[in-house]
């Protein structure tokens, strides 16, 4: 692979707190290497702004492995940018050419407040699982692992749900800023399992009424989330969680 | 003061089933009038404040992620061991015991690791009832794949997100835990100091990493669960918010820290491309089931390795240990490595690189899928598009994040790999209770030095974390703060919290003004540099010596001239990473001390003065079969407090893998 420098424009949104009101502000990036990850892009201009005396730009990030799910930035327009079923992280240089110009956003959600700059709150993920995104199981009573044989496309199916990694894009994607995806993921991954199966219907239910308290829009099915999705999780989810939702409203268990 | 390990005395397969059934116990309505206070929600934090919680006590769980589904145990990829024997290969919780002490190159604690051993069936049972989707066969039950260092199949994964998939099931716990009000949760927070009230820790001073605010905890006992400090190298597998800070505070307040120059060395990473890499990524062991290492014969040879034939491929690993091949342990896969890359036989643009290749498994795989899909004399396209298939679903998204960092697709052409800092064996000293020397204050998974001696075996991280966290520390803890239960929780005024509260203070403070010109990012760099080249693969007494000299230096250089941007009162992530810096400069000043101290070589601690002819480690059991436990006495101060390794059951012998 041939490797190449670029000189780049960035405009970022900039907003010094929640209370502040936001702008895009425009950078210059000289020198970048097609072989920097996205996030190595910034880390070069905040070393730049630093040494300019200026205030680096707040991101979130950790693992920068794609697993994490701490990184989002919404780019030119894209949940995690143009690549398919990669994180911002994950996102390489070689994507772009010299001259480019990118816009850099946070994710925008009613739900996802922001923080600052590019770093919003998305603890409302963690009070929807919270709310029944798990087995009732304590420590110490679980039978020996093998003595529940279970299906193995059962079991795959309920791996490739639990393998969201709860960043937001999909409600980043989401023109009604909708959760569905994420819930979706959680409520299908534990209801394919038999594990999962004593509290399927109180699950769906509270979960899909915390999602509501927290402000998340409603799904009308357009499906930008499957598309901007990291891990690539599938609509299908969405479908399981509205039977799933259904059967328990029908079957009357309305609260937990 | 004399260390003591408190290990049971008795059998080696009775000691810990007799500690449970005599330790003391601490009745509900007590438990509900005792708070805990977990710092770091990784696999040992996360199990840990969710068991704790589901017990009764009141527990308050700190991480500086935004989510404690974050923490960096999310990204460990290949698997968990467990002596379950499911595979019927002979395995049982004393070859589990064995394997880690071996791979441990006799430098971890017998009593530890056996009870690692008991309980790691336990986990998988656990995470099986919490809903985690291990990896099943076609009957319906869970499946296994082999790791380093063993030659047994007892890895349990969920393809390439092993970790993702325990913690997820951990966090979950964790958070059922938090909406039942049993766990506090306090997201992007930072624990910056412990606080001591009549020798015991009874809390922590952490700062909210949103509004910058100091916050004062009680807690009748302190859970240290803060993982590794790999990142002291700056380049490493760990997250870029991996840090020593909790920890090395722990260590300031006089927690003794063991061993703390026993770094493993990965040796399947992606290299290094530039300056500009801010992080390495792990392509995990269980490649190494399948994927065959190999440099060209040829010095210097540039051909494409597709081009290059068999006979003219060097597999050096299988070469030089023909019974364990591939899967040798991580420190001695990774000196193999290095070993051919300095003699020049590395590969790539920078020639620091070796291949790990597919092409035989995919083939291998494929021809066994062809038959079973009575396409016994498919010509050789089909039985690679088969092979690929099945190469795909083992370690798919390993091959995607490899091809997405490297623009390379590793189905076609050899990954290029080469080690990098991965986990620190080394880590706060704790004694059998997960206690470290400061009373009522412990240490967890990653952040004790405790079961996996100089190396840790692929797979044993996961086991440790979560055996930490379920299984031992709330058995433990119980044990100690049965003595507790009269004291009431001490109101945050206490003296204690506002002297360390203002100690706090004022290290911000001096780090904000000291408006100088270098960056953070910069500092951190130099150190990583200096640790690397001095205190990496390969260290000898006179790079250490150097090395202590510069790190003191550059320490001088950090306090009088990093630039710091931004306030203190708000979120400031130059600022959290200042502090972070500021403690692994004086942790790498303790490791390249220890490092100088351990004139022998011990798993992934190699001191080129110590070596076979055919370039080995090699131990000095006379002279180092001891954990160093070194007590902080002031700035570059520090005392070393032996404890004695006693082997009961193991004799410790040269680690032969060939």
């Amino acid at each position: 692979m041939q490797h190449y420098n670029m000189n780049l424009t960035l405009k970022v949104w900039k907003q010094k707190n929640n209370k502040a009101k936001g702008s895009f502000e425009s950078y210059q990036v000289k020198n970048v290497s097609s072989e920097m990850s996205f996030l190595e892009m910034f880390d070069v201009l905040n070393e730049q702004l630093v040494a300019e005396g200026k205030e680096p730009i707040a991101f979130d990030h950790d693992c920068r492995e794609g697993i994490c799910g701490m990184c989002s930035m919404y780019i030119n327009g894209r949940a995690h940018g143009p690549w398919h079923e990669t994180t911002t992280c994950q996102l390489h240089m070689r994507e772009y050419k010299d001259g480019d110009t990118i816009v850099v956003e946070p994710w925008r959600a009613n739900a996802f407040p922001v923080i600052k700059d590019l770093v919003v709150d998305r603890t409302a993920f963690d009070r929807i699982i919270g709310a029944g995104g798990y087995i009732s199981v304590n420590t110490g009573n679980a039978v020996d692992a093998n003595s529940l044989p279970i299906d193995k496309q059962k079991a795959d199916e309920a791996f490739a749900a639990a393998t969201c990694i709860g960043c937001g894009a999909c409600v980043a994607a989401c023109p009604n800023a909708s959760a569905m995806l994420f819930v979706s993921a959680k409520v299908s991954h534990l209801a394919l399992l038999p594990q999962g199966d004593p509290e399927r219907k109180i699950r769906a239910v509270n979960m899909v009424q915390q999602m509501d308290t927290e402000g998340f829009g409603s799904c009308t099915n357009i499906g930008a989330c499957e598309a901007e999705c990291p891990k690539g999780i599938s609509l299908e989810n969405i479908a399981r969680l509205n039977r799933e939702y259904l059967g328990s409203m029908l079957s009357g268990s309305k609260q937990g | 003061m004399a260390l003591n390990s408190k290990i049971p005395a008795g059998s080696i397969e009775t000691k810990w089933e007799k500690y449970k059934s005599t330790c003391k116990l601490v009745n509900p309505a007590n438990k509900r009038q005792l708070e805990i206070i977990v710092v770091g929600t990784g696999l040992a934090g996360a199990s840990a404040a969710a068991s704790l919680g589901e017990m009764g006590y009141k527990v308050k769980a700190f991480c500086f992620q935004d989510s404690p589904r974050r923490a960096h145990s999310i990204a460990a990829q290949g698997g968990i061991n467990a002596a379950k024997n499911y595979q019927n290969d002979g395995d049982s919780t004393y070859r589990l015991f064995y394997d880690t002490i071996k791979g441990g190159d006799y430098r971890a604690r017998e009593g530890n690791v056996h009870r690692l051993a008991e309980v790691s069936a336990n986990i998988i049972d656990q995470c099986v009832a919490q809903g985690v989707p291990f990896a099943r066969e076609y009957g319906g039950l869970l499946s296994n794949r082999s790791f380093g260092g063993t030659q047994v199949q007892r890895t349990f994964y969920a393809a390439g997100q092993t970790g993702q998939q325990l913690l997820i099931g951990a966090y979950q716990g964790l958070e059922r835990q938090i909406s039942l009000g049993n766990v506090e949760m306090h997201s992007r927070h930072e624990m910056l100091e412990v606080v001591k009230i009549d020798g015991k820790a009874r809390g922590i001073i952490a700062r909210d990493l949103v509004t910058g605010e100091l916050e004062r905890h009680f807690g009748h006992a302190v859970l240290l669960c803060t993982g590794g400090y790999g990142n002291v190298f700056y380049l490493s597998t760990n997250a870029m918010g991996s840090n020593v800070t909790a920890a090395w505070k722990a260590h300031k307040q006089g927690a003794f820290f063991g061993n703390p120059c026993f770094t493993q060395i990965h040796p399947t990473c992606i290299p290094v491309s530039g300056d500009h890499q801010s992080k390495l990524t792990l392509m995990s062991e269980s490649l190494r089931n399948d994927g065959r290492i190999w440099v060209p014969k040829a010095k210097g040879d540039s051909r494409k390795p597709t081009d290059i034939p068999e006979e003219e491929r060097d597999y050096y690993l299988e070469r030089r240990y023909p019974a364990f091949g591939n899967l040798v342990p991580r420190d001695v896969a990774s000196r193999a490595a290095k070993e051919r890359c300095d003699a020049g036989f590395g590969v790539g643009s920078s020639k620091m690189a070796v291949y790990l290749d597919f092409a035989s498994a995919i083939e291998r795989y494929g021809k066994v899928e062809a038959h079973k899909q009575g396409k016994g004399g498919a010509d050789k396209a089909t039985i690679i598009a088969l092979g690929r298939d099945v190469v795909k679903e083992k370690y798919g998204n390993l091959f995607d994040m490899y091809a997405k960092i490297t623009g390379e697709d590793p189905y076609e052409v050899p990954m290029r790999i080469y080690p990098a800092v991965h986990y620190t064996m080394g880590g706060l000293w704790v004694d059998y209770e997960l206690m470290t020397t400061v009373p009522n204050l412990y240490a967890l998974g990653e952040a004790n030095f405790s079961d996996h001696g100089a190396n840790r075996l692929g797979a044993s991280a996961l086991m440790q974390g979560l055996a930490d966290g379920y299984f031992v520390i709330p058995y433990t803890m119980g044990n100690n703060l049965a003595d507790d239960i009269r004291t009431k929780a001490i109101p945050t005024d206490h003296p204690a919290f506002v002297a360390a509260e203002k100690e706090v203070n004022d290290r911000i403070n001096r780090l904000m003004n000291i408006k100088g010109k270098e960056s953070v990012e910069s500092f951190h760099k130099r150190l990583g540099k200096i640790m690397w080249d001095k205190c990496g693969m390969g260290r000898n007494a006179k790079g250490l010596t150097e090395a202590i000299e510069e790190i003191r230096a550059l320490r001088k250089e950090f306090w009088s001239n990093v630039r710091i941007p931004g306030d203190i009162k708000e979120y400031n992530p130059e600022l959290d990473k200042a502090g972070r810096v500021a403690d692994f400069i004086e942790l790498g000043e303790l490791m390249c001390i220890d490092a100088l101290n351990r004139n022998e070589s011990c798993g992934g601690h190699f001191r080129e003065e110590s070596q076979t002819e055919d370039g080995e480690a090699l131990r000095d059991d006379e002279k180092y079969m001891y954990v160093a436990a070194w007590e902080y006495k002031g700035e570059s101060n520090f005392e070393m407090h032996k404890e004695d390794l006693i082997y009961d059951v193991v004799h410790p012998s040269a680690r032969s893998y060939k």
